[in-house]
């Protein structure tokens, strides 16, 4: 984390008159702050650890006369996604945050905000998924989400929590989009712990994300029906209609990060975040705050002479295959995944893999590492790679097994 | 007519028979006694399809082309002014 931070250039401390505001606090007080700049019309939301705090950061906006939308406490975090899915189909910007078992409840309605092309965003807070019963950091909660047609976000700081909420309303509501945003970051590593992150004004914000439109609403005005029956070769084009906006996304994404840099000077990369690749024989693909410390990694084996680089995957959805495809043409891959589909291998391995298919010959490696909220320490990840470079690895390797055997 | 929205999702607009001539799926019928009828126009409230017509004179007629057979109608008629009877076989 430490490292990312001298990575980064910025202006705080500095004073004089580019200082700007400064706000020092945990990833969910700082996902809350974006959330209600973002000024969402309903925040329907259910409290569940490790995301607690952000509702509850949002809760405080609405005691303090911050936030003037609507704020709907519900009995469950189902009831929390339908809320919003009722609410965004009257055409208003909607939030909500959510967690492991939370977001799991969730899963039906997941679908339904896609296939409706309603435009919700949401930080949903990577947590195990129970049972036994486990708080911290871990991504299958919404790996196991991959397919409901959510774009997908993995943070690795609170600046890009912050950035990402904001960039996911300019994203979702784009009228060649109009899909719900998922900013997911790790429990307890982002979500409650301190770091400083810049906050621009509310005007900057209102300039920059504007009047949301929506591509249709419901409008007694207007009388039209939502979700009624239709026949295989409509359904057919609204499954295409999804995959063409995730296509658009893919587009967009690293227009809208050069833009908020242009605009805000912050960037954290676009669907991938790329470090030290440019000459690098091995690159490692890791997500989440695994990719942040990774950066340690990466110094120190480069100081040992390896040439070795990081891609940090920011969008699991849609995937960046071409950007993958492109590492791989002068690189073998390492890939770390915190997350394991029971019965194959780590996720971003398979798809890291499948990107590859009939392009590139590279070889990759796959390592599960970090589950159940399991540290993963910078020296691992460069015990990880060490391991990985000189070993002629078909197989996905669990990350430090034995010690948890024992 | 209803705008009609720019995007690929499940959403139809308001129009006459949208599903094809719904009356094909009944099994019974609403039989009309215009005799018995006070124009009390409950039937026209009530009818979940919009198939019970109001007459310029207040009266009522019935849409077989789009009436389901659902009864509700007659259930709610308080003057038994309308019979559900089994269709026949076609």
């Amino acid at each position: 984390m430490c490292k990312r931070m001298q990575c980064k250039s910025n202006n705080y401390g500095k004073g004089g008159t580019t200082m700007k505001n400064i706000m020092i606090n945990t990833g969910n007080y700082i996902a809350a702050k974006a959330a209600i700049m973002a000024k969402p019309d309903v925040v329907a939301a259910y409290p569940i650890t490790p995301q607690t705090t952000l509702v509850e950061g949002i809760a405080n906006y609405v005691a303090s006369g911050e936030y003037k939308g609507e704020y709907i406490c519900v009995e469950s975090e189902h009831s929390a996604m339908c809320a919003c899915i009722g609410a965004a189909a009257t055409g208003v910007r909607t939030f909500t945050a959510t967690s492991s078992h939370g977001l799991l409840l969730m899963h039906e309605m997941l679908h339904w905000a896609a296939l409706a092309r309603l435009p919700i965003i949401m930080c949903n807070i990577n947590r195990v998924v129970g049972p036994g019963w486990n708080i911290w950091a871990d991504e299958n909660d919404s790996i196991s989400q991959r397919d409901t047609g959510w774009i997908q976000f993995y943070c690795s700081s609170n600046q890009e929590i912050f950035d990402t909420v904001i960039q996911a309303f300019k994203l979702g509501e784009h009228k060649n989009v109009a899909l719900p945003v998922m900013i997911n970051y790790n429990a307890f590593i982002l979500s409650h712990t301190s770091m400083p992150a810049e906050i621009p004004s509310q005007k900057e914000i209102d300039d920059y994300l504007g009047k949301y439109k929506p591509l249709w609403r419901l409008d007694p005005e207007n009388p039209i029906t939502f979700g009624n029956i239709i026949m295989p070769a409509d359904y057919e084009k609204v499954r295409r209609a999804m995959q063409d906006a995730h296509e658009n996304a893919k587009k967009l994404i690293p227009e809208i990060a050069q833009d908020y840099k242009k605009k805000f000077g912050n960037f954290h990369g676009d669907l991938i975040e790329k470090y030290r690749c440019e000459d690098a024989e091995t690159i490692l693909l890791a997500m989440g705050a695994i990719g942040a410390e990774s950066k340690v990694s990466i110094d120190n084996m480069r100081k040992e002479g390896y040439k070795i680089g990081l891609a940090r995957i920011r969008t699991f959805r849609p995937f960046p295959e071409e950007e993958i495809v492109k590492l791989a043409k002068k690189a073998e891959l390492i890939v770390i995944d915190r997350n394991i589909s029971c019965g194959y291998e780590g996720a971003l391995f398979t798809e890291t893999k499948g990107a590859l298919y009939g392009k590139s010959d590279a070889k990759v490696s796959g390592f599960i590492a970090g589950l159940g909220g399991k540290d993963v320490p910078y020296n691992h990840v460069e015990d990880i790679c060490k391991k990985a470079i000189k070993g002629k690895l078909k197989k996905t390797i669990w990350y430090g097994f034995e010690e948890v055997k024992k | 007519m209803s705008k009609k929205y720019n995007v690929v999702t499940s959403i139809s607009y308001p129009k006459v028979g949208a599903m094809g001539k719904t009356g094909s799926w009944r099994v019974f019928k609403p039989v009309f006694n215009k005799d018995k009828c006070v124009k009390c126009l409950r039937c026209w409230i009530f009818c979940p399809e919009g198939a019970v017509k109001k007459n310029k004179d207040g009266s009522v007629s019935i849409d077989m082309d789009y009436c389901k057979g659902c009864g509700i109608c007659a259930n709610v008629c308080n003057v038994k002014a309308i019979t559900m009877e089994r269709e026949e076989q076609q």
